[in-house]
């Protein structure tokens, strides 16, 4: 494959909200039911029923909207798209063709030719379809109706990527994006977040867009990447062969990472849009809107400043924490606790409890210890009653077994010797104990400083607090001068 | 006994002349008398409804002021409406079998007030029709004339009405479907303004357009039924809106002095039959003895309704239709290889052909490209016929109109023509489509077939058109004519 195409890339991203129940029924979301528990009448489309919007659903997309600056449309309306499917009980799905609740929109990506804006064509609210199983019978298909009805915001970007990395990107800051404004969990393997890609080739930069290949329902990054590369390679081998691309559906086989045709333009159906006639329009009001944005969850953008600039945090600090939900969660909860300065609580979240949380392969929210502990472990070290190390141990331990600081300290006896008279007493043993260093000391090598702690811990079993020995020492050999 | 009004009944079960047992075996007695005739009723609920009576009486013995003005009054419920322990099918094949697992909210609103359910009423399949010929349980009788056509698609409840086999039946319209059957068989019967009775559970025809209401006897027994029937339901049915007062009984008591009646000039041009309209002269005249006045009016777009209401009504049906798909419930062709050829069959074999003729219709008009020539278009006249109406309303306060160009058809006169068919509902078509309120009451007999007259009210005012109704019916008998062998 040469490599002088230009790729174009849109994305349709479907993100699932994160209501209590669905978008038009008071059916429960929870993830992993059995088969058909959260299915109410209306999800499996009983004779009679009819839809009523959840406007739990509406404010979140709001939320969407005034974090992307998107317009938000004072009018919606909700319409049918009429399709046959036995996962799509009613023989049509409730979505937003005519009035889409949000029109346009922006979302900054970070490439590696730097920051680049997104701009997003409209989203609108949709409601997810059942699921088809084949697994419990070689000769009959399962319909499972927990997803049918499940809150949908449809994210339609304008075709403004131009490489599968740039499409990752802006997944990624999307996926970013919906976990802090609380709008979906973001759980891809759970198929929260779903993404349909639309690629072109084309010849440059300024020619017209080619004809556009459709792949459906992509639930990772990786496989994200993987499609497109594939896609490119697939296209531009049918060009420079002479041959046309046809406009077609196609879906991504993770195995193969291939991508395969699924259904041409002449399988496309016809959804015979109307405006739903059960669900009149619905108006937004400025005062719903203002209230939404009064209480808007604070942008990782938002975040980043105030950890930098209000609590003095490294540049990097600021924005590793900012950026990451479960480091920014968990620092905005523990800060409140005010138990220690906030480098102190950074140099831990990026520290011991990543670190801790990469070796169990649990989030810290998962883990026996509260934030109480958490707070007290912390709050003793910032007091100097235990050193950074064995800080660590202990810490260690209350992710194992939950306990509380101050009893592992007790049982394991690692309180810390901050008794002046008997830190005294051990660095007059070790310089007792070392006259040739004391005097090579004396006569300039000041390196020696580091053998007399060394010495002088090894003597307390670490439990001294080595700034004290530190200033205790000096003093001692100042005298011997 | 079933001569009584549903308030000399309710008085008579609170006196204790009567218990609603023997009310409900009366009744029961007479649908098993003269249902064989008519076919009027789909499924009957013999036993469960005298246990119900029997439980209404048990409490009338304990606690008489619990009950309200309805407990141990019967209730005949069209077939499209979703009642529980019993079949609920729209007449159609498609749902052969299926019972629902719950009510529709006008059903437990009537039970709630103490209502007996009695069975099911036949009509047009899916509510598809104006002559209940197109029903899966077969036609519909007319009791005033063997050989006429009850009307439809209420055709069941008017004729079951009408030979008082129930002093109450539910009924729905979408373009006349209580009116025009009222009418036919000479009793009274209204379609409220759109969003009165919630519509959950009442199985979806179109569902901008369904609006279900009660068919009675007179204008006070449905004013009755209709303040239990209507509810607020905003749980179940975003187009359900709240009214100021759900007491429409308590507002028959006015005088209707001073009362404006718009006669449209479309509508009283030119009967075929000089007695027809003489019925209507007479009517006039009754009114105006009553001190109401009447004035002219010009509706220029009602012309168009026919067009418009068959492209709205068969879009929505081809979309609300498709969930009878054998898929859940309802009916399911034999073994068949590919899920298409399920659907296919399951609904080739399900559906009567005036249903697949409306599927056929609006799955045609909403087609890609063709959505804003049809349906787009037809909202468009709905809106025209809609201000025609906001138009009268600042001269008139009522809106006179005859039910159906003529008396009751005979049965298989237009079988063969549906575009004739379908003329047969100008007069109740436009009504939908204004969202108005609207009954018929009968006038007069032509032939010894009951004449119908709609009076059409001001959205939310069913209170004006019921008084109006009320206050004929006070000076009128025709409401109490039944025929010679139902008496």
């Amino acid at each position: 494959m040469s490599t002088d195409w230009h790729v174009v890339i849109g994305l349709e991203v479907h993100a699932q909200l994160t209501t209590e129940s669905k978008l038009f029924s008071r059916a429960a979301t929870r993830y992993g039911a059995r088969p058909n528990e959260q299915s109410s009448y209306v999800d499996c489309a009983l004779p009679g029923t009819l839809p009523v919007l959840n406007r739990e659903a509406v404010k979140q997309a709001i939320r969407f909207g005034i974090a992307t600056h998107s317009t938000i449309q004072e009018r919606i309306s909700f319409d049918r798209k009429n399709y046959f499917y036995p996962d799509l009980p009613k023989g049509y799905q409730i979505t937003q063709h005519y009035r889409p609740i949000l029109i346009g929109g922006q979302i900054d990506i970070d490439t590696d030719e730097g920051a680049k804006r997104i701009h997003i064509h409209h989203s609108h609210l949709e409601e997810d379809a059942g699921k088809s199983n084949h697994e419990y019978s070689p000769t009959a298909t399962g319909i499972d109706l927990n997803r049918a009805g499940m809150p949908l915001l449809e994210i339609v970007s304008e075709p403004e990527m131009r490489s599968p990395k740039e499409a990752v990107a802006y997944i990624k800051a999307l996926h970013k994006l919906i976990v802090f404004l609380e709008i979906c969990d973001g759980n891809m393997q759970e198929g929260s977040m779903r993404v349909d890609v639309n690629i072109s080739l084309r010849k440059s930069e300024d020619a017209p867009f080619g004809t556009k290949v459709e792949i459906k329902n992509i639930n990772s990054f990786k496989f994200v990447e993987k499609a497109l590369n594939y896609e490119i390679m697939r296209q531009a081998d049918i060009l420079e062969s002479g041959g046309a691309i046809v406009q077609e559906t196609r879906l991504f086989n993770e195995s193969t990472g291939q991508t395969e045709y699924m259904r041409g333009k002449e399988d496309a159906h016809d959804y015979r849009y109307h405006k739903d006639p059960d669900i009149p329009y619905i108006d937004i009001d400025e005062d719903t809107i203002e209230q939404i944005r009064q209480n808007m969850p604070e942008s990782p953008q938002e975040k980043q400043k105030r950890y930098s600039d209000d609590l003095k945090l490294s540049d990097y600090d600021a924005r590793v924490i900012s950026h990451d939900k479960d480091y920014a969660t968990l620092f905005d909860t523990v800060i409140n606790e005010d138990c220690c300065q906030a480098k102190t609580l950074a140099n831990w979240i990026l520290g011991p409890i990543s670190e801790q949380s990469n070796k169990s392969s649990t989030t810290f929210h998962d883990c026996p210890i509260t934030i109480k502990q958490l707070a007290k472990l912390l709050s003793m070290l910032e007091h100097n009653k235990i050193s950074n190390n064995n800080a660590k141990v202990i810490f260690e331990k209350m992710w194992s077994n939950g306990d509380n600081p101050e009893d592992i300290i007790k049982s394991e006896g690692l309180e810390e010797i901050n008794d002046i008279e008997k830190i005294t007493a051990i660095i007059d043993d070790v310089l007792h104990a070392n006259p040739k260093q004391v005097e090579q000391f004396l006569n300039g090598n000041h390196k020696l400083i580091g053998f007399f702690v060394g010495q002088v811990m090894k003597q307390g079993q670490g439990k001294v607090n080595p700034k004290v020995v530190n200033d205790i020492l000096k003093t001692a050999l100042d005298k011997r001068k | 006994m079933h001569q009584y009004s549903i308030q000399e009944i309710a008085d008579a079960l609170k006196k204790k002349s009567m218990s609603s047992e023997e009310v409900t075996r009366h009744f029961i007695n007479r649908i098993q008398l003269h249902d064989p005739t008519i076919n009027a009723v789909t499924h009957l609920c013999h036993e469960e409804s005298i246990k119900q009576a029997k439980a209404i009486d048990a409490m009338r013995a304990q606690d008489a002021n619990s009950l309200g003005e309805l407990a141990g009054i019967p209730l005949l419920v069209k077939d499209n409406f979703c009642t529980t322990g019993m079949p609920t099918t729209c007449a159609s094949k498609a749902l052969a079998g299926f019972t629902s697992p719950y009510d529709a909210t006008i059903i437990s609103n009537c039970k709630k007030a103490g209502m007996v359910i009695l069975g099911k009423c036949n009509m047009d399949e899916f509510a598809m029709g104006g002559s209940n010929e197109n029903s899966a349980y077969g036609v519909v009788k007319n009791p005033w004339n063997n050989m006429r056509v009850p009307g439809g698609s209420s055709g069941g409840s008017a004729a079951a009405i009408a030979a008082r086999l129930s002093p109450a039946a539910t009924g729905s319209d979408t373009g006349g479907s209580i009116r025009q059957p009222a009418g036919f068989c000479g009793i009274t019967g209204i379609k409220p303004s759109y969003g009165v009775i919630s519509r959950y559970g009442m199985i979806a025809f179109a569902s901008s357009l369904d609006q279900a209401g009660p068919m009675a006897a007179s204008a006070e027994d449905c004013a009755i039924l209709l303040s239990s029937m209507a509810s607020h339901d905003p749980t179940n049915d975003m187009t359900s809106v709240k009214q100021a007062s759900y007491d429409y009984h308590k507002q028959l008591n006015k005088h209707i002095k001073g009362l404006k009646i718009g006669l449209p000039k479309q509508y009283f041009s030119d009967f075929g039959d000089k007695r027809y309209e003489t019925c209507m002269q007479d009517a006039i005249n009754e009114l105006k003895a009553l001190g109401a006045s009447f004035i002219e009016i010009d509706l220029p777009d009602v012309k168009h309704c026919i067009s418009a209401y068959y492209t709205i009504a068969p879009c929505e049906a081809s979309s609300n239709l498709a969930r009878f798909d054998g898929n859940i419930y309802g009916h399911r062709c034999e073994q068949s290889s590919t899920i298409e050829t399920m659907y296919a069959r399951s609904r080739s074999q399900g559906f009567g052909e005036e249903v697949k003729r409306r599927i056929v219709m609006g799955t045609y008009a909403l087609s890609s490209g063709y959505d804003n020539d049809y349906y787009q278009k037809a909202q468009n006249i709905r809106n025209l016929i809609r201000h025609d109406f906001d138009e009268a309303w600042q001269h008139v306060d009522v809106v006179m109109a005859p039910t159906a160009p003529s008396t009751a058809f005979k049965l298989n006169q237009f079988q063969d023509d549906p575009t004739k068919m379908y003329q047969q509902d100008v007069y109740t078509i436009p009504v939908n489509l204004a969202e108005l309120p609207a009954l018929s009451m009968p006038i007069g007999f032509v032939d010894k077939l009951p004449v119908g007259l709609q009076l059409i009210g001001r959205k939310w005012d069913e209170a004006t058109i019921l008084n109006c109704a009320h206050q004929y019916q006070l000076r009128t008998d025709w409401h109490r004519a039944t025929p010679e062998n139902y008496r």
